[in-house]
């Protein structure tokens, strides 16, 4: 069944069907039950599935994530809903210290299929702490995985197979396309999760993007055609593991690339990627893999962030340079 | 000034108590004293059989004789380190004999006589200290979790394992293992609300053995530390840490109040580190010989012995057996340490993820490639 969905709604959809299709699925947040979450997208769950099985925990994100790895030693799947990025940092001792660890330190005889949900991002002019990109801290922690969903399809399966997964994943959600609509097939076969996607064919740039970055991607794409400029869009969807082959076939082709990210770029997911670029298509390079993302300062107030976040002339300045070489 | 010297006034840690770390303790539980005699106390009572006593002993001797094995073999360069449970046996084998078969303990990295009341094989932690695993056992056939060396983390672990025997409407109970220094930690206190919220089996079980490395209990607490647990909502007991039959009877009853749903209880075990925090760590730059002296006199397996030998339920031949049994396991801790093998290089790539992704899998690739390179030649 087709039908046009939001991102908020799809991960409603998609958390609702995991929730039928095994027992075991536990969601776990703060104010995730009666009120359906800040951002609604637990919205009418713990009615039709309970207090048990939509637990509105103490105010505590430490405590949210290591029940989680007890919950989930039991034999449960724990979805963990962070309220705002800003706020996973309670946590973040739990997430890398044993979350990350513990099927290794187990020597496999334990798995974590815990998945963490966490809006992120800014662009919605909010105060301190609820904008930020934290994906590369969890990208370098060896043990988690890290998918960034950027569409109502993906964020509909993706949920589904990340609970169905049997390694944590933290599940990043753009918060400001929350609202993005699009058509969402429900009885279609899914794409695999940790698989990049070329979104829109293109010679002369390659453009990678994830998350709320990748309509921003599409946006120049559509500009840059106008000035005869053809630009190959690609939305990584995972994080970690990254899935580069699709990008290698494409910088071959085009010789240039753009990685474009809110986070602060430096030592952020694009280096990571840059080198891995250089290293693998070194002789096909017409220019230097290029990064566009947040600067090296705090997220500023909200009256300045149109200045931080990457936009389509920051991407674009960053094709002419590209070009340039 | 006067409201700051008043609230410490108010706060007195230990009323009576000359100083905060020694033994004379109001409100400790105790069925066995110092000297041996056995005691009744009106809300414990202990229904143990001669046999059940012979083998506390039994339990208490072989893990002090291991322990004293692992401090010789860290101090003989076969270890990397050992974090001594000596002064600790009765708190530990009482705990873990508390336990019932289906329950579910939660150690830190101390824990070695629970490990071996869980049936845990010594050489599976051995290997742990000697770098060659992080723990080789299998927590859940255990009953046991792996050591957890991020102080305070596992009681969080324990109350989430808890609220899923909860939900899996199981009748058994969570025993989380921490010490003194972890009761500042913020998880700790974390999973002591969450496990009161929801009324999660959990029971837990601080061994206060006066000091985190080098830092006094008065440090941590300014109130004795049982008397948090009321602050959370549910109870605080605090028992002879050093008598086993008494840590016994209160963990007993603690797991017990557990299963049938009456929620989590602290329990602090009131004892002491006799040994170093670990074979790196100098005890004599931060406390007197004096408390160690007035610690000796209260030993954990000196004054069960006491008291089976005056009673009659254990003679020389049985001591002298357990004497011999520790020689024995000794020398199969020794030997079975020595004879590890290191693990094969390429294994730390293998369990980072049970589905393993294709970028480490190609390092993975490169590392034995690499080290392949060298064979036959001048490395």
């Amino acid at each position: 069944m087709a039908e046009t969905l939001t991102i908020g709604k799809a991960l409603n959809l998609g958390l609702r069907r995991a929730m039928e299709d095994d027992a075991k699925v536990v969601l776990m947040g703060e104010d995730i039950g009666k009120l359906g979450g800040v951002f609604r997208i637990t919205d009418g769950l713990q009615k039709d599935f309970g207090e048990d099985r939509v637990v509105d925990t103490p105010l505590a994100e430490a405590g949210i994530l290591g029940t989680a790895v007890g919950l989930a030693m039991r034999g449960y799947r724990p979805v963990c809903e962070i309220q705002f990025d800003g706020f996973v940092f309670p946590a973040y001792n739990q997430i890398v210290t044993q979350v990350a660890k513990i099927h290794a330190r187990s020597q496999g005889t334990l798995t974590m299929p815990i998945v963490i949900r966490i809006p992120f991002g800014g662009g919605i002019g909010a105060v301190e702490h609820h904008s930020e990109s934290p994906e590369a801290y969890f990208a370098h922690t060896p043990g988690l995985k890290v998918v960034a969903v950027s569409n109502p399809v993906d964020a509909y399966w993706g949920i589904q197979q990340a609970i169905a997964h049997p390694d944590p994943i933290v599940f990043l959600e753009p918060k400001r396309r929350y609202w993005e609509k699009a058509e969402v097939d429900t009885d279609a076969t899914p794409e695999p999760l940790f698989r990049s996607r070329v979104v829109r064919g293109g010679d002369d740039v390659t453009v990678l993007a994830y998350g709320p970055m990748v309509k921003t991607a599409l946006q120049a794409a559509e500009a840059a055609a106008d000035e005869g400029r053809s630009l190959e869009v690609i939305d990584l969807r995972t994080v970690s593991p990254l899935d580069l082959e699709p990008v290698y076939e494409s910088v071959r082709r085009t010789g240039r690339c753009v990685v474009v990210h809110e986070a602060a770029v430096t030592l952020g997911v694009g280096a990571e990627i840059a080198a891995r670029v250089t290293e693998t298509c070194f002789h096909s390079l017409e220019a230097p893999v290029l990064r566009v993302g947040g600067y090296d300062t705090p997220y500023p107030p909200s009256k300045l962030e149109e200045e931080y976040l990457p936009d389509l002339d920051r991407v674009l300045d960053a094709v002419d340079r590209s070009m340039g070489y | 000034m006067t409201a700051l010297r008043q609230a410490t006034e108010v706060v007195d840690p230990v009323p009576g108590a000359s100083s905060p770390h020694l033994p004379q303790q109001p409100d400790l539980i105790q069925l066995l004293t110092p000297e041996g005699e056995r005691i009744e106390h009106p809300d414990y009572a202990l229904d143990i059989s001669d046999e059940q006593l012979r083998g506390l002993y039994r339990d208490l001797a072989l893990v002090r004789r291991w322990d004293v094995e692992a401090t010789a073999l860290q101090r003989q360069g076969e270890l990397g380190i050992w974090a001594s449970l000596l002064g600790q046996e009765a708190a530990q084998i009482g705990a873990g004999r508390a336990l019932a078969a289906d329950d579910m303990a939660f150690p830190t990295y101390r824990e070695h006589g629970v490990a071996w009341a869980r049936g845990v094989d010594p050489l599976h932690v051995m290997s742990l200290f000697r770098g060659v695993d992080n723990g080789g056992w299998n927590p859940v056939e255990r009953g046991f979790n792996l050591y957890t060396i991020v102080i305070g983390s596992q009681c969080l672990h324990a109350t989430g394992y808890a609220m899923g025997v909860q939900r899996d409407g199981a009748e058994s109970a969570v025993l989380a293992f921490l010490g003194d220094g972890a009761t500042s930690q913020g998880e700790v206190n974390e999973a002591m609300i969450f496990a009161a919220s929801f009324s999660a089996p959990v029971v837990f079980f601080c061994q206060n053995n006066q000091y985190a490395i080098s830092v006094p209990i008065e440090r941590q607490a300014r109130v004795p530390l049982f008397q948090r647990a009321a602050g959370f909502g549910f109870p605080g007991v605090r028992v002879d840490g050093n008598d086993v039959l008494a840590v016994l009877a209160v963990t007993r009853a603690a797991l017990a109040a557990a299963r049938e749903g009456q929620g989590p209880t602290f329990i602090e075990a009131f004892t002491y580190r006799m040994g170093a925090h670990t074979t790196s760590d100098d005890p004599t730059r931060y406390r007197l010989a004096s408390e160690l002296e007035e610690w000796n006199l209260r030993d954990p397996i000196g004054r069960l012995k006491a008291y089976l030998s005056r009673s009659g339920i254990a003679d020389h031949v049985f001591f002298d057996g357990v004497d011999a049994e520790g020689d024995e396991l000794a020398a199969r801790i020794r030997s079975g340490t020595l004879e590890m093998a290191d693990p094969p290089p390429a294994s730390m790539f293998d369990h980072v993820y049970a589905e393993q992704t294709p970028p480490l899998a190609a390092q993975r690739a490169e590392f034995v490639e690499y080290h392949a390179s060298f064979e036959g030649g001048e490395h």
